[in-house]
């Protein structure tokens, strides 16, 4: 928001192509984040949703809040989906049977069917180097089916599968850097967002949408119910985790790093983990240890960004 | 949408479960789930827009003033717009039926 005039939301096209009346829980920044997605892609698309959240909400037969062709497909193949629908429509454009309309292909997931579940299907999809475009929305557990954890749930984090008590505080990994993966593919386009930013996510896909090749978009979605903050906090707790370090916005072109909502002076962590039930239980010991491993893995981004 | 959500049966469906209109859930009234509503005052409002941006369920109109209201048939009452307000001119007010 800082670098852009509070007017700005008033230049943005008035047309939802995700429509109204979704069954998404109130306040949920995931529906934002589509919304936003959906709204920078425009009308030209074509989407393949994995099982999740979103496709729950929005697509119950014989209803569908989608105004763009759409097609859901199983956690393991969205991608494989995605590409399927991307070298058919150019077999055809080939052939001469479509016109060329310079259709966008987008694969979307939650961080289930991205980071766990459907990783092989992008993995391959990055690799074969379909022109498509990735978007995962990472609400940090599988929301969907009532809080489990998933490998994107970050340290601590308590979840009906990991809970917390006198043995284990929370969930004992840590958040799985589906980024950095994405970045590892060598692909044209990688970047990270929030739907507290939104402008910052609509110019983000926007690029995507434009490069030829795989792009990869990592959105950091707040759930209100899995998170246990009140649905009016969803969009402030975003904005925390940018400006805390925990989920800093970057963006990776041809292997370029550029952060792309710069933080001078980062919040300390425990400003992002207090408003948050499911951090509640941990101890100054383990928020010590979560400070100390987001400075450390904000200083390499930093280092990267200064190659 | 040709039928209402009461009036469907199994034989709308059509072969391979297609769903031919676009965007047909906007007749889906998420509006009931509310139990509290923003209500603008519009001597603070500066129609900046924010409140539209934020919005998650798209509630949130432009009147012909340059104003903004809630579209209450799809209005959850998530309180977003209340918090996000630059100049705080929302305020979340309950429900009374």
């Amino acid at each position: 928001m800082e670098t852009f005039n509070v007017y700005a939301s008033r230049l943005i096209t008035k047309k939802e192509y995700f429509s109204p009346g979704h069954r998404a829980c109130q306040g949920c920044a995931e529906a934002l984040a589509v919304r936003m997605v959906a709204k920078a892609l425009g009308q030209n698309v074509i989407v393949s949703s994995a099982t999740g959240c979103m496709e729950i909400v929005s697509s119950p037969l014989p209803f569908t809040n989608w105004r763009v062709p759409w097609i859901h497909v199983a956690f393991e193949n969205t991608s494989a989906v995605a590409s399927g629908v991307e070298a058919g429509t150019k077999a055809l454009i080939r052939k001469g049977k479509l016109p060329d309309k310079g259709t966008v292909f987008l694969g979307m997931g939650g961080d289930g069917a991205t980071a766990d579940i459907g990783l092989q299907s992008l993995s391959g999809a990055f690799e074969r180097g379909h022109n498509f475009l990735y978007v995962c929305y990472d609400n940090e557990a599988y929301m969907n089916t009532g809080i489990q954890r998933s490998s994107s749930t970050p340290f601590g984090a308590a979840t009906t599968t990991s809970p917390a008590g006198k043995l284990t505080p929370g969930q004992i990994t840590w958040k799985k850097n589906m980024a950095e993966i994405a970045v590892a593919h060598n692909i044209p386009y990688v970047a990270t967002s929030c739907s507290s930013y939104p402008f910052d996510l609509i110019q983000k896909v926007k690029k995507a949408a434009r490069i030829n090749g795989p792009a990869y978009i990592h959105v950091l979605s707040v759930c209100p119910t899995g998170w246990r903050v009140p649905p009016n906090k969803a969009i402030w707790i975003g904005r925390l985790a940018v400006e805390t370090g925990v989920f800093p916005l970057y963006e990776v072109e041809n292997g370029k790093y550029r952060i792309t909502v710069d933080v001078p002076e980062l919040r300390p962590v425990l400003d992002y983990l207090k408003p948050q039930g499911r951090f509640r239980h941990l101890t100054p010991e383990l928020v010590d240890e979560i400070q100390e491993r987001v400075t450390h893995e904000y200083n390499k981004l930093k280092a990267k960004t200064a190659l | 949408m040709a039928k209402s959500e009461l009036e469907l049966s199994w034989k709308d469906l059509e072969v391979g479960c297609v769903v031919s209109e676009p965007g047909n859930a906007s007749q889906y009234r998420t509006g009931d789930w509310r139990s509290v509503r923003p209500v603008w005052d519009t001597e603070n409002c500066i129609r900046c827009g924010v409140c539209y941006i934020f919005c998650p369920d798209m509630a949130i109109k432009k009147t012909g003033d340059g104003y903004f209201e809630a579209d209450l048939y799809y209005c959850k009452g998530c309180g977003i717009c209340a918090q996000e307000c630059i100049t705080r001119c929302i305020t979340m007010v309950e429900e009374e039926e």
